[in-house]
């Protein structure tokens, strides 16, 4: 099983408007959630949470170099320009 | 729950900075008993940290808000403005937009809010529906027209 870590500033209105959206996008490429699951946080906790998880995506703008798992920019989740490339970069770095 | 009011949507606001329009949004929103006088402030803050402009393609948008705790009731006050001012990018802060349209969002459980978070993003999405949307002078007729979809 698979986790995935979707940030945003708060933790609440983008990043909950892109897991919708990843796990739609999973789903049309046949990945259910049976093979991964999916957490929510703020930017501020990612460094914190991320040991438990495989990936973060974030909708807000981050660098951090102590978080040693793959970090994706999450913003074609929202805008849906470049989403294509968002899925299977997850599908990629997570080998699903 | 209606999210949308047509007392909170507003054709061709005339503001020239994102503070301006963040303070006549939030005073709206307050105004209408949604949100608490605290609100305003920390909306602010937030667009300082964590910008809120989306790059949603010729016209862009910002989403501005804020944590549910100084929400009392779910609401989002829309805007379209008589001219663009400048928003943070969300995805990459240093980088400015000219932004078009600014809805600010009151929500206090976004879980329960996500089937309207996703109607809004596919409305953002409407490039061809925004420009029709800037070129209405009329707040109601802006109403009607946005109610369609979301």
């Amino acid at each position: 099983m698979k986790k995935i870590l979707v940030a945003c500033g708060a933790g609440v209105v983008t990043s909950t408007t892109a897991m919708n959206k990843l796990q739609e996008e999973l789903n049309n490429r046949g990945i259910s959630t049976d093979e991964y699951s999916l957490g929510q946080s703020s930017v501020a906790q990612i460094e914190s949470l991320a040991p438990e998880y495989d990936l973060v995506i974030t909708t807000t703008q981050y660098d951090n170099d102590a978080v040693k798992i793959p970090v994706i920019n999450g913003l074609p989740l929202l805008t849906n320009i470049g989403i294509d490339n968002v899925i299977d970069e997850v599908v990629d770095k997570l080998g699903l | 729950m209606e999210l949308l009011l047509p007392e909170l949507v507003f054709a061709h606001v005339k503001v020239n900075t994102a503070d301006e329009v963040l303070h006549f949004l939030a005073n709206k929103l307050q105004v209408n008993g949604k949100v608490k006088n605290t609100f305003e402030n920390a909306v602010m803050q937030r667009e300082r940290i964590h910008p809120t402009g989306l790059p949603s393609g010729k016209i862009a948008v910002a989403i501005p808000h804020t944590d549910v705790q100084y929400v009392n009731e779910a609401a989002i006050a829309f805007a379209t403005l008589d001219h663009p001012v400048p928003f943070h990018n969300m995805a990459e802060t240093k980088k400015i937009l000219d932004v078009q349209i600014v809805v600010m969002l009151a929500l206090k459980d976004p879980h329960s809010q996500v089937k309207m978070l996703q109607k809004l993003m596919t409305l953002f999405q409407n490039q061809k529906l925004l420009s029709d949307l800037q070129k209405l002078n009329d707040s109601q007729e802006l109403y009607q027209i946005i109610s369609k979809h979301i």
